[in-house]
């Protein structure tokens, strides 16, 4: 609602009844929110409140044309408040009157009984203030005695300037009849007005009607009032205005000078308390009772000259409780218990706070690191895998800059979770093991996920994983197809990303071969590096079976190793189980390792076909199955049954 | 003692009335409590003596409620005038943020003025604090007398306030005088409020 344009400070006279709310209401249009928020105006009906909240916002605008002044009824307010829920937009209306710089609020008295709004209300008196943005509101009655109002608002209420209107006295009446004649243009015989004055109206609308009577009656009568008939033409009035007219002597009733000397120290007061100061105070008595501590403040507020700054200091004490309430909104969510922590009510102790937060939220236990049984010195290297080593060589020298994502794929056993884990590895020790490192597979990744969503605790488990700096998984290709896994890894991956962490997955095929992968993951699979580990060439097969035999008692000939390394193998796991299995058998014979006793071993066809049985295999197979028949040792001509199936 | 106390939101003033024997302090305590509306009233001291002469001190509290957000508080007091009564004197003057000085306007009564004056200074210095930074006021009480009897204020004026202070003529007994020389002590006060004494 506009403010009504008539309402004016130049023509509202100014009387010792309403001198200090309206030298409140000037130092508020002058520089809103800088002295008294709020101003609360009371006094009876008629005596000019409205006028006075219009001039505020009438002069303000004057000297801030910019700002954004609102003249609002209370129970316009009510209407608009439930028009707003009614229609589902309730957040509009908030920000609506989020956007006010200067609210002034009329007839707060209607506040009894409305519990919502004086819950919207409280939060928006809140809000600006906080903003420093002013509030004005008047009322019939001091904000104490509005029956039916929640405490909380009272006391907000209450907090700035509380000024009242008093009925105007004699000299007030006159001035004000002396103005309204101006303003119409009437002139009368010299005494009437004074005539009138006697008259004790209690406001001074009750007043302007018996002017309005007076001056009716002189333009329709066209016969010019005197003085003595002015009782005669007001006629009907109470006897007791009448009865005060007529002993309206000028010696002064008892408690009036004292009431006018309570007027004078009033304006004395408030012109030599120092803004700052109270301003502070307040803010301190506001912190204090919603539970802060605000040594800060008082340290401040010992200061004799106020600090340059204080102002910014107030808004950044503020906003320092606004980051302490939002933290702990955000470590109650993770761990209830911590909600009612003394950091949180001590703004000196934001960084405690701080670190209490990252820590809870990090949870008690890290994510899974990388396994130590790795290492990148035991990562033997050829032209099949050096691309993704020379890659992870550079992620460790750089984490987070390079290849973020390292995307490593390729067929199972060929080492890429050895190079996963050294990766981790690495990374914890170029850091001096500082940074968190996690490296975990999908597998178990997803099982973490199930658990802190049966355990309700999936903000704690995703703080985990977003805390670290650098993140490993392997396996990703088990996430394809599950969506909330998906989703969270999205999340987190996100969340790293932003902040330059290394990301590293490993998987058996590239991104886009992944039936099931969100497109949103694969393009971010993408986007990093992407390279192949193949199978082992013949240059790595030599160097890691005379890896495996160096670690044992026996010596590895030249061509014993030539031999084998000409053996296609697809991956090193192959090797590895080669191995065994021809150190079982040697050992079993009793006889050193030597190529006679490799054929043997690795050529059953020379021997007959007793391989299946012999205890080398058994010891070098897979411990899985231990039972013989459930093993199929032979797969003869696979592609030929598939073949077979397909047609 | 400080005057406002932002912390808990107080203003406490401490006014002494300080003048020669009978010249009317307790008289203007006595008028001002009179005006002050029920509700506000606490409860006067007065320990006087049995001829009513102040023995000790008058004390008047004084609740305006609360201004600007400040619960205000003015404490009045008066001392004994009697110049053997000089310990509670200095006693009732600790502390004070304004002085009244009633001084009697009566002509014979003028050596007493000005031995009370010049005793004010002297226990004002005795407490180490500068009678110039201290908020004064001068009433010059039963001004309502016959004028073959009183001084006029513009005499007395010559003869005390070589410091030009404001005074005041009054009539504590009915009045006159009374709430304008507390009015202007008690803006003297808060006046200090700005612009603090070092």
């Amino acid at each position: 609602m506009q403010v009504d344009a008539r309402h004016r400070f130049d023509n509202f006279v100014v009387g010792s009844a309403n001198r200090l709310a309206v030298a409140a209401a000037r130092a508020v249009a002058e520089s809103p929110a800088a002295v008294y928020n709020p101003l609360f105006i009371y006094s009876g009906s008629g005596l000019g409140k409205t006028h006075l909240m219009g001039a505020i916002g009438n002069h303000a605008l004057q000297r801030a044309p910019t700002l954004n002044i609102e003249y609002v009824s209370l129970d316009v307010f009510v209407e608009q408040l439930h028009a707003a829920i009614a229609g589902g937009e309730a957040e509009r209306f908030k920000q609506r009157y989020q956007r006010v710089d200067v609210l002034l609020i009329d007839d707060m008295q209607f506040l009894t009984g409305h519990r919502e709004t004086q819950t919207e209300l409280l939060r928006l008196l809140n809000a600006m203030q906080g903003s420093g943005r002013q509030i004005v509101m008047s009322s019939d009655r001091p904000p104490a005695e509005i029956a039916d109002v929640d405490e909380r608002l009272i006391t907000r209420l209450s907090g700035g300037l509380i000024v009242d209107i008093g009925s105007p006295d004699y000299e007030t009446r006159i001035a004000i009849m002396r103005a309204k004649c101006e303003e119409r243009g009437v002139k009368f015989w010299p005494g009437v007005v004074e005539e009138l004055g006697r008259l004790e109206f209690k406001n001074v609308r009750e007043l302007q009607g018996a002017l309005n009577r007076l001056i009716a009656f002189q333009t329709l009568g066209g016969e010019q009032i005197k003085p003595e008939d002015v009782l005669t033409v007001l006629g009907d009035l109470p006897e007791a205005k009448l009865a005060a007219a007529k002993a309206n002597n000028p010696s002064a009733a008892p408690g009036s000078e004292f009431q006018s000397f309570l007027t004078d120290i009033a304006s004395a007061v408030a012109q030599h308390v120092d803004a700052w100061k109270v301003r502070t105070a307040e803010a301190i008595a506001y912190w204090t009772g919603e539970g802060y501590r605000t040594t800060h403040l008082e340290r401040l507020l010992q200061e004799v000259v106020p600090p340059p700054n204080w102002e910014s200091l107030l808004r950044g004490f503020g906003a320092t409780i606004e980051r302490l309430k939002a933290l702990e909104q955000k470590v109650t969510e993770v761990d209830p218990a911590l909600g009612g922590d003394d950091v949180f009510r001590d703004p000196e102790r934001l960084r405690e706070a701080e670190i209490l937060v990252d820590r809870a939220l990090a949870g008690a236990t890290p994510p899974p690191g990388p396994s130590s049984a790795f290492t990148r010195v035991g990562f033997e290297v050829s032209s099949s895998n050096q691309l993704a080593v020379r890659a992870a060589d550079d992620i460790v020298v750089d984490p987070g800059k390079r290849y973020s994502p390292l995307f490593i794929h390729g067929p199972s056993g060929v080492g890429k979770t050895h190079l996963l884990n050294a990766i981790g590895n690495e990374l914890v020790d170029a850091s001096g093991g500082a940074s968190a490192v996690a490296c975990v597979s999908a597998q178990v990744f997803m099982d973490e996920l199930i658990a802190a969503l049966q355990d309700g605790t999936v903000e704690r488990w995703r703080a985990r994983y977003r805390s670290a700096d650098a993140l490993l998984i392997d396996d990703v290709q088990f996430v394809a197809g599950k969506e909330r896994t998906q989703d969270e890894l999205f999340h987190v991956f996100n969340a790293l990303h932003a902040e330059a962490k290394q990301l590293v997955f490993c998987s058996d095929r590239p991104p886009h071969e992944l039936d099931g992968l969100e497109e949103r993951l694969r393009s971010r699979f993408e986007g990093g590096l992407v390279v192949e580990m193949q199978s082992p060439d013949r240059a790595l097969r030599e160097k890691l079976y005379a890896r495996f035999l160096a670690a044992t008692e026996h010596v590895a000939q030249p061509e014993l190793l030539a031999y084998l390394a000409e053996r296609p193998t697809a991956s090193v796991r192959e090797i590895i189980g080669t191995v065994n299995r021809l150190l079982a058998a040697a050992d079993l014979a009793g006889v050193p390792l030597t190529l006679a006793v490799v054929r043997a071993e690795l050529e059953p066809d020379a021997r007959g076909a007793r391989r299946p049985t012999t205890p080398a295999v058994r010891a070098a197979a897979d411990t899985f199955f231990l039972d013989d028949e459930k093993v199929v040792w032979d797969w003869t001509d696979v592609s030929a049954r598939v073949l077979e199936e397909l047609k | 003692m400080s005057l406002v106390n932002y912390a808990t939101r107080e203003i406490t003033c401490k006014i002494v009335y300080y003048g020669p024997g009978r010249s009317g302090k307790t008289t203007n305590l006595h008028y001002i409590y009179g005006q002050v509306p029920d509700d506000r009233k606490g409860k006067m001291v007065s320990l006087a003596t049995q001829t009513d002469r102040t023995l000790f001190f008058d004390f008047l509290p004084l609740d305006l409620g609360t201004i600007s957000g400040f619960t205000t508080k003015f404490q009045l007091y008066t001392v004994p005038g009697q110049v053997y009564y000089q310990t509670t004197r200095k006693l009732v003057l600790q502390g004070a943020d304004g002085v009244v000085f009633v001084a009697d306007s009566q002509a014979r009564q003028l050596e007493e003025n000005i031995e009370s004056f010049q005793d004010l200074h002297a226990n004002l210095a005795e407490q180490g604090i500068d009678a110039r930074a201290v908020p004064l006021v001068i009433q010059y009480n039963k001004q309502d007398l016959p004028k073959d009897l009183i001084l006029t204020t513009a005499e007395l004026n010559d003869a005390l306030n070589f410091r030009g202070v404001p005074e005041f003529g009054a009539d504590a007994l009915h009045g006159p005088g009374v709430f304008e020389t507390l009015r202007s002590i008690s803006e003297l006060v808060l006046k200090r409020l700005s612009s603090p004494a070092k």
